[in-house]
């Protein structure tokens, strides 16, 4: 009798990457992670944003874990009497907002001007690279302050301003990259085949850069996220009665030595949250690449075998 | 070598001026300095007396071609703010911030090499978890919150080091101690990934038949092949540094080149905008050159 090996079909694509995540545990609890803070900041604002904004002069800095109080004290309260919990899930919005809407228009644009450097001519490309290097030595804090004496301070134009100075980030790996595909042979057959130009780029090139850019992405999330922090911090940011996390760091740190909660609770969701971006971005490394997939699938069929 | 050094000059050169073109127009943009430094109630007179002192009085366009024709006298023009020469002002505080980078990154560099290899040798090891977790969380946290935290614990709960200024060498601690962690988060990384492939190659195997100690083939004959994209990550570091660790040095009341550009340009000195990112573009630039340098000497096959 002849025993058939059954080769079990290749599990779909979303199934995989649950597994390989389920193998790397601090990827995954990144991941939770930043499920739960993606969702606070989507309904955050909705359910606290009352007890966020309600004064109550007689419980000025106070103290956390005073549980008499109830639980949205938990965190204690600051220099107004807001509970700190309440504050932070509602600036969670904000700096989620402008931390994605700055990674999203920076990687977009900085994707698409790599693409047409790297694949255009050398003179295009020598000129769009110039402009990538005045970018990159341009004083963002500059930049920063321009925008907000002439635009005002507000959320979309620090997001501009932070998608702005992270453009040749993206541009600079996408462009090195192009350079090194289009010379691939499949690239070649499409241009024997009479592909067009936007064709070969979009559908044949770009998939290729995509995972590059996906790891790269993740990890500017975290960093866009530190440069909004610094610049609230340094009062050319959001403004007040906006809140961010990094505004609140900045607003208790004149109570450092009397309440120094007020600084602390924020500060260690700015580390939590970019940690997590850190974790996951290096999983991705992994999991994006073909040829270091099988780590993590290798580690995720070892924890099926064991009970 | 001498047209390789000539040809990224002249790039530099090109986006150095693009960037003072930029700057020069975009700083005017943030208001009129007369409005900064007289008071309310001056009157108009005073306000435009003050402008034909300074030179702000003139279309834009006058006042850049004056600008362009002072600096190829290599005039940099006076601060409004301190009534002095703008360059002797930005050399002063560029030392300072040179200093303060050097050290920094002498430090970082050495650490992190040393626990980036270690964390290497024993890949997924007990020491290389360790490792690998500590420089994550410290390539993740806000400087400027480190530093706030470390000011409450040193130097106002313990009592250690002063909490900001400048004068003995208590002074320096704190500052380089935070400007420490997030580069060598990230050069650690680096460092362990790269000598990981290191350790994987043919000739570590040779050394390791042959019987060398592992020291000298980590050190040794690893780490040297590990070096080059560590050091392009060192240089990014570098540079960043060199720009100015703005925050740090506002919170510390460090007298470097970064918080006199967030000064400048709060109070619209904008000679001294320009001098700074002048100087500091050059310091970059040369740090640049040293570093392709550094490529060829450690790996003889790149030539320039």
């Amino acid at each position: 009798m002849t025993q058939i090996d059954v080769i079990p079909d290749e599990p779909k694509a979303l199934i995989r990457f649950a597994r390989m995540l389920w193998a790397d545990k601090f990827a995954l609890a990144a991941a939770l992670f930043l499920c739960l803070i993606f969702v606070l900041a989507l309904i955050g604002p909705w359910l606290l944003d009352a007890a966020a904004q309600k004064q109550n002069l007689r419980g000025r800095n106070a103290p956390p874990f005073d549980w008499e109080r109830g639980w949205i004290w938990i965190l204690g309260a600051d220099a107004l009497g807001r509970p700190l919990l309440a504050r932070i899930v509602v600036a969670s919005q904000n700096t989620m907002t402008v931390a994605a809407g700055a990674v999203l228009g920076s990687a977009v644009i900085g994707t698409v001007l790599g693409l047409v450097a790297g694949y255009a001519g050398k003179r295009t490309g020598l000129v769009i690279m110039r402009l990538a290097d005045v970018i990159m030595s341009f004083p963002s804090l500059l930049l920063a302050v321009v925008v907000l004496y002439i635009l005002g301070p507000s959320v979309l134009n620090l997001v501009v301003v932070l998608a702005i100075t992270r453009i040749p980030v993206y541009l600079r790996t996408t462009r090195a990259e192009v350079m090194e595909i289009r010379e691939r042979m499949f690239v070649q057959a499409a241009k024997v085949m009479g592909a067009s130009s936007p064709r070969i780029i979009f559908r044949h090139i770009l998939p290729v850069v995509l995972p590059t850019l996906m790891t790269i992405a993740t990890l500017d999330f975290a960093f866009v996220m530190l440069a909004e922090s610094a610049l609230s911090f340094l009062g050319i940011g959001i403004q007040p009665p906006e809140i961010t996390w990094g505004l609140m760091i900045a607003q208790g740190r004149q109570y450092l030595t009397t309440a120094w909660w007020l600084s602390f609770w924020p500060g260690l969701a700015i580390i939590l949250t970019t940690l997590s971006l850190n974790l996951l971005s290096s999983w991705m490394r992994i999991a994006l690449d073909p040829t270091q997939r099988w780590r993590l699938e290798m580690r995720a069929s070892k924890n099926e075998v064991k009970p | 070598m001498h047209r390789f050094i000539r040809q990224r000059a002249i790039a530099s050169l090109i986006s150095l001026m693009l960037l003072v073109v930029a700057v020069f127009f975009l700083s005017r943009l943030t208001g009129d300095p007369a409005a900064l430094y007289l008071p309310v109630e001056a009157s108009e007179e005073m306000r435009q007396q003050f402008r034909e002192v300074h030179g702000l009085n003139d279309p834009v366009l006058v006042q850049f071609g004056r600008y362009v024709s002072d600096l190829a006298q290599l005039n940099f023009g006076d601060s409004i703010r301190k009534a002095r020469p703008a360059f002797e002002i930005v050399i002063e505080a560029f030392w300072w911030t040179l200093q303060l980078a050097l050290i920094t990154m002498a430090l970082v560099t050495a650490a992190a090499i040393v626990l980036g290899s270690l964390a290497a040798f024993r890949a997924g090891g007990l020491f290389d978890r360790l490792a690998t977790v500590s420089s994550l969380i410290g390539a993740s946290a806000p400087d400027f919150w480190v530093a706030i935290v470390a000011i409450v614990v040193f130097s106002v709960g313990l009592g250690w080091v002063p909490t900001s200024g400048t004068g003995t060498l208590a002074h320096w601690i704190l500052p380089i101690a935070v400007l420490f962690i997030r580069p060598f988060g990230l050069i650690v990384q680096v460092v362990r990934g790269a000598m990981i492939t290191a350790l994987s190659s043919a000739y570590v195997k040779t050394a390791r038949a042959k019987g060398v100690k592992s020291q000298a083939i980590i050190f040794v004959h690893a780490l040297r092949n590990a070096m080059l994209p560590v050091i392009t990550v060192i240089g990014d570091q570098a540079a960043a540094l060199l720009n100015g660790a703005v925050v740090i040095e506002t919170i510390f009341g460090f007298p470097g080149v970064g918080k006199l550009m967030i000064d400048s340009i709060l109070q619209r000195d904008f000679n001294v905008v320009l001098a700074a990112i002048m100087v500091t573009a050059m310091a970059i630039f040369l740090m640049n050159l040293l570093i392709d340098l550094a490529y060829s000497l450690l790996d003889p096959r790149i030539r320039h």
